[in-house]
C-alpha cells in the first residue's frame, strides 16, 4: 500500500509537471486556457490523493478550492475576458518552442538536483513532492518570462502559483489557513491584473505589453 | 536616585525640549525656553556626574530600560570614564545653551535649529552612558543624524548642501565600521553587551581588525586623517554654538568610544596597537595644522585645529596603548591623564574660539580673515576672550592647553623603557611632530588673532562691527576662566581623572592633592614639576610692573609719525598684511610638496593698464588622492548600473529568473 500510494502521489506530482511543459508550447490562447485548466485539474487530484495518503481531511478543502477556482471560474473567466477582448486569434513567443522547451528541461533537471541534495533525509514524499513543486514554480516564471501578452502571463503567474500549493501540500502539517490565503491572495491578483488588462487595453487598443514599453519611450 | 536614573531622565528631558522646540520654533519665546531648558538640564548632568566622579566610594551604576532589542533592551552604565565625558559634554552643551541665548537672536531659521539642538546634546549622553553595542550604535547614530539636521539647517547657503552630504556619508561609512567591531567583539562573547564583551576580553590579545575597526569607526567621527575630510566642510557650517558643540564635544564622543573599545573591551592591547594610533596621531597633528595654516575662513580654520587637537589626543592614547601592553601602567596612566585631560581642555578652548567666530560672524557677517580687522577696537571684550583662547590652543601657560601638552611630552619622555625597538625611534620622532604641530597652531593664532581683531578694518561690515550681547560674553568669559582656573590647578583635574585610570589601567597618577605649592609632579619630584601658579603670578607681576615702569618712567611726549609703508604711501586698509601673506613661509616650506603649493605672477604685457597678478594655489591632494578616486568608481558604476531603472517588465522579469536560476545552480553545484 505504501509503495502504490508514493507511486500514484509520484504519478500525479510528475503528471503537473508535465502539464507544465505542455503550457510552454501552446501559443493559441484558448488551447492554453485549456492546458491550464487541466493542470488545476492535476493538482486538485495531487492535493487530494495527499489529503487520503496523509489522513488530513483539509487538505479535500484545499483540492476543492483547486478544482474550483482554478480548473473552472478562472480559466473561464479568462475566456470571456480573451472574447470580450478579442485577441482569440493572437499567437506570440518571444522564444521559439525548441530552445523553450530545452530550458524547460534544464530547469527540472535543476531542481530535481538541488531538492535531492538539500532535502536529504526527509519524507520521501515530500521529497520529490518538493522537487516537482519547484520544477512547476521555476517553468510558471519561465513562461512568464518568454511571453509578451498580459495573459498569457497571468496564466504562467497562475501556475506557478499551483506549484506553490503543491509545495505546501507535500509538507505534513501545513495549517490550511495557510493555503486559505494563498488561494484568495491569487483571486484577489488575479482580480487586479483582470482589471489592469482591461485599462491596458483601453489605452493602448492590445494586450501585447511591449506597447507599455513603446509608451515608456523604450527602444526593443 | 543613582546617578544613572538623574542622567537618563535628563537626556528624556532633553527629549521632550526637543518637542518644545518644534512647538515654538518660530515664536522669540522658543528661542529662551529650548536654550534656558537645554542650559538648565545640562548643568544639572553635568553636576550628577561630576559628583559621582568625584566621588571616591561610587561604583559603577547601572540602569536597564525595556527598549531597543526585543530579548536584550537597552544597558546603561555610569563608570568613571563616562562621568568624565558626561562632565564634558554637559560643560560643553550648557555653555553652548548659554551663547546660543543670546546668539540665537541673529538665527533666521530657529525653527530648523530648535528641535534638533536638545536631540543633539541627548544623543552624545545617550552614546557615553550606553552599555551594549545597540544601543551604542543606535545613540551614535542618533547624534550623528541630528547634528546633521543642524548642518543642513542654512542648506540655501552656498556649499552646505555639500557639506552635509560628505558628512552623512562619512558618518555611515563609520557606523559600518563600528558595527563591524562589534560584530567581532560579540563573537568572542557570543552577546552585545559591554560586560560580556569585557568578559570574554579578560586574559585575551585584542586582535588587529578590530582595533583597526574601531580607529576606523571612531577616528572617522572624531576627524582622524586622511578620515578628516568632513569634519572642516560641516564643522563651520552648521550654526556657531552648534559648531562648537561639534567641535568641542562630539569629536570627545568619538574619542571616548575608541578608548572604550580599545582600552575596555577588546582585551590586552598590543604594541603595535600603540605603534598604529601613535602614527595617525601624529600625522593627523602636523597635517590638521597645516591645512588651518592654508585657511582664511575663520571657522574653517578653527575646524582644522579641532583636527590637530584629536591628532594631539590621538598621540597620548597611542602612548598610553604602547606603555600598557609592555607592562607600564605607571607611564601609560600619565599618557592617558594626559589625553583624557586635552578632551577636557579642548572642548573649553575650542568652544570659546567658536564662540568668539560666531560673535564676529554675528556682528560682520564675515568668516573671511581678509575681510575682518580692527575688532579689538569694536568688539573689545570678544577680542579679549577669544585671545584667551588662542593662548590656550596654542599652548602657552598659564592656560590649560600648556599643560596637557606637557603631560603628553612627559609621557613621551618615558619612552626609553619601552623595549620594542619601532617605539623606541617612533615615539621621540611624534614628539618632534607634536613639538611642530604646537609651534604651528602657535602661528596659526597669531595669524588668526593677529588679521582678524588687529590692524584696521578691510570692510565695511568690520568697520561697523558691534559688540556682542551680554549672553554670548559670559558663555566666552566662563570658558576662559575655565582654562585659566584648570591651566593654574590643574592638579585637581588629574587627581579626578585617576578613578577613571585606575578603571581603565589598573594604575593611577601619583596623588597631586598633597604636592606642596600647588604644583603637579607627573612622575617623581626629582624628574619634573609644573607650578601654574608660580607661572601665572610670574607673568602678571612681570606684566604689570613693566606697565608700571613704561607709563612711570617713560617719556610722555606724544609723536604722531606715519606708519612704514615701504615707500608708497596708500591710505588703503588692504595694503596692510594679509593672512595670505602670514601664510606665504609655511606654505613655501611645507606646502609644496604635501598640499602641491604653487604661486605664480601673471604680469601684464608692456602697455597694458591690467594690473599685475599675483596667484597661490592650493589642492588638496589627500581628497583628490583618496577621495575623488572613489567618488569617481561610484559614479561611473552607478552611471553604468543606471540602464537597470529603465528596463521592460519582461526584463525585470527575467532577472529575477535568472537571479533565481543561478543561485539554484549555486546550491546544486556547492559540495
Amino acid at each position: 500500500m505504501d509503495r502504490l500510494a508514493f507511486d500514484i502521489a509520484h504519478l500525479l506530482a510528475g503528471g503537473l509537471v508535465l502539464v507544465s511543459f505542455m503550457m510552454l508550447y501552446q501559443d493559441r490562447l484558448y488551447a492554453l486556457l485549456n492546458i491550464f485548466a487541466v493542470h488545476a485539474l492535476v493538482l486538485a487530484a495531487s492535493v487530494g490523493w495527499q489529503a487520503h495518503i496523509q489522513d488530513a481531511p483539509h487538505l479535500y478543502v484545499t483540492a476543492g478550492i483547486a478544482l474550483v477556482f482554478k480548473g473552472l471560474v478562472i480559466p473561464m473567466a479568462l475566456h470571456r475576458m480573451i472574447q470580450r477582448l478579442g485577441i482569440h486569434r493572437e499567437i506570440e513567443t518571444v522564444i521559439g518552442v525548441g530552445p523553450t522547451m530545452l530550458a524547460g528541461m534544464g530547469l527540472v533537471a535543476l531542481s530535481v538536483a538541488v531538492m535531492l541534495q538539500v532535502t536529504e533525509g526527509a519524507d520521501p514524499i515530500a521529497r520529490e513532492d518538493l522537487a516537482f513543486a519547484l520544477a512547476v514554480v521555476l517553468l510558471g516564471l519561465l513562461m512568464m518570462v518568454t511571453r509578451r501578452n498580459a495573459v498569457s502571463q497571468v496564466v504562467g503567474f497562475m501556475s506557478l502559483e499551483n506549484g506553490l500549493v503543491l509545495a505546501a501540500t507535500g509538507a505534513r502539517g501545513m495549517p490550511l489557513v495557510v493555503e486559505i490565503s494563498v488561494a484568495f491572495s491569487i483571486l484577489i491578483a488575479f482580480i487586479v491584473i483582470g482589471i489592469f488588462l482591461f485599462r491596458i487595453r483601453e489605452r493602448f487598443d492590445t494586450v501585447d505589453v511591449q506597447a507599455l514599453d513603446r509608451h515608456r519611450g523604450e527602444r526593443q | 536616585m543613582s546617578a544613572i536614573t538623574g542622567l537618563l531622565a535628563g537626556i528624556g528631558a532633553l527629549l521632550v525640549t526637543a518637542l518644545g522646540g518644534i512647538a515654538f520654533g518660530r515664536h522669540a519665546a522658543g528661542r529662551l525656553l529650548v536654550y534656558g531648558t537645554a542650559m538648565l538640564l545640562c548643568s544639572a548632568m553635568a553636576a550628577l556626574a561630576l559628583a559621582h566622579l568625584l566621588d571616591p566610594a561610587a561604583a559603577p551604576s547601572t540602569a536597564w530600560l525595556p527598549l531597543g532589542l526585543p530579548w536584550q533592551g537597552a544597558l546603561f552604565r555610569l563608570d568613571a570614564l563616562s562621568a568624565f565625558f558626561a562632565v564634558v559634554i554637559g560643560l560643553g552643551g550648557a555653555v553652548a545653551s548659554l551663547f546660543a541665548l543670546g546668539y540665537g537672536r541673529h538665527e533666521h531659521a530657529p525653527g530648523r535649529v530648535l528641535p534638533f539642538y536638545p536631540l543633539f546634546l541627548a544623543g552624545m549622553n545617550l552614546v557615553v552612558l550606553a552599555d551594549d553595542a545597540f544601543s551604542f550604535l543606535l545613540s551614535w547614530e542618533f547624534m550623528s543624524l541630528s547634528s546633521w539636521a543642524l548642518v543642513m539647517a542654512h542648506h540655501q547657503e552656498r556649499d552646505n548642501a555639500r557639506a552635509g552630504y560628505v558628512y552623512l556619508v562619512m558618518a555611515s561609512f563609520g557606523t559600518l565600521a563600528l558595527l563591524l567591531c562589534f560584530g567581532l567583539l560579540a563573537s568572542a562573547s557570543g552577546d552585545y553587551t559591554f560586560g560580556a564583551m569585557r568578559a570574554a576580553a579578560q586574559g585575551s590579545a585584542a586582535t588587529l581588525p578590530v582595533l583597526a575597526l574601531a580607529l576606523l569607526g571612531a577616528g572617522s567621527k572624531a576627524g582622524i586623517v586622511p578620515l578628516h575630510a568632513w569634519l572642516p566642510l560641516a564643522h563651520p557650517a552648521a550654526p556657531s554654538h552648534v559648531s562648537a558643540l561639534m567641535s568641542g564635544v562630539m569629536t570627545k564622543v568619538a574619542v571616548y568610544g575608541f578608548i572604550r573599545i580599545a582600552f575596555d573591551l577588546s582585551g590586552e592591547p598590543q604594541w603595535w596597537s600603540g605603534f598604529l594610533v601613535l602614527l595617525v596621531g601624529g600625522a593627523t597633528a602636523v597635517l590638521g595644522v597645516l591645512y588651518a595654516l592654508m585657511q582664511h575662513d575663520l571657522k574653517r580654520l578653527l575646524a582644522y585645529h579641532t583636527v590637530e587637537n584629536i591628532g594631539i589626543i590621538y598621540i597620548g592614547l597611542g602612548l598610553a596603548l604602547a606603555f600598557q601592553s609592555n607592562g607600564l601602567p605607571a607611564a601609560a596612566a600619565l599618557a592617558l591623564t594626559a589625553a583624557l585631560f586635552h578632551v577636557f581642555n579642548h572642548s573649553a578652548f575650542k568652544s570659546l574660539l567658536f564662540f568668539g567666530a560666531g560673535a564676529v560672524l554675528a556682528a560682520t557677517g564675515e568668516r573671511d580673515m581678509e575681510r575682518l580687522g580692527g575688532l579689538i577696537h569694536r568688539m573689545p571684550m570678544t577680542a579679549f576672550a577669544f585671545l584667551a583662547g588662542c593662548i590656550a590652543i596654542s599652548a602657552l601657560p598659564p592656560l590649560n592647553g600648556f599643560v596637557s601638552e606637557w603631560l603628553t611630552f612627559q609621557a613621551i619622555l618615558q619612552s626609553p623603557e619601552l623595549p620594542q625597538w619601532a617605539l623606541k625611534i617612533m615615539v621621540p620622532a611624534v614628539g618632534g611632530l607634536l613639538a611642530l604641530s604646537a609651534a604651528l597652531a602657535a602661528a596659526c593664532f597669531v595669524k588668526a588673532y593677529g588679521i582678524g581683531f588687529l590692524g584696521r578694518p578691510r570692510s565695511d561690515a568690520a568697520r561697523d562691527a558691534k559688540e556682542a550681547d551680554a549672553f554670548s560674553l559670559t558663555a566666552m568669559f566662563v570658558l576662559a576662566g575655565l582654562c585659566l582656573a584648570a591651566g593654574i590647578l590643574p592638579g585637581f583635574v588629574i587627581d579626578a581623572l585617576a578613578p577613571a585610570m585606575q578603571a581603565l589601567l589598573g594604575e593611577r597618577m601619583p596623588l597631586q592633592a598633597g604636592v606642596d605649592w600647588l604644583s603637579i609632579v607627573p612622575v617623581a619630584a626629582g624628574r619634573s614639576s609644573y607650578n601654574g601658579w608660580l607661572v601665572f603670578a610670574f607673568i602678571a607681576l612681570s606684566a604689570s610692573l613693566a606697565v608700571v615702569i613704561i607709563h612711570r618712567f617713560a617719556s610722555h611726549a606724544r609723536r604722531r609719525a606715519p606708519a612704514w609703508d615701504c615707500g608708497t604711501p596708500d591710505p588703503d586698509p588692504a595694503t596692510q598684511y594679509t593672512a595670505g601673506s602670514f601664510a606665504q613661509p609655511i606654505r613655501r616650506v611645507f606646502g609644496t610638496w604635501i598640499f602641491a603649493a604653487r604661486e605664480q605672477v601673471e604680469m601684464p604685457p608692456p602697455g597694458s593698464t591690467a594690473p599685475a597678478r599675483h596667484v597661490a594655489v592650493v589642492r588638496d591632494l589627500l581628497w583628490e588622492w583618496l577621495y575623488a578616486p572613489v567618488a569617481g568608481a561610484v559614479a561611473f558604476a552607478s552611471g553604468r548600473l543606471n540602464v537597470l531603472q529603465f528596463l521592460t517588465i519582461r526584463r525585470y522579469l527575467a532577472l529575477v529568473f535568472l537571479a533565481l536560476v543561478s543561485l539554484l545552480l549555486v546550491l546544486a553545484i556547492w559540495p
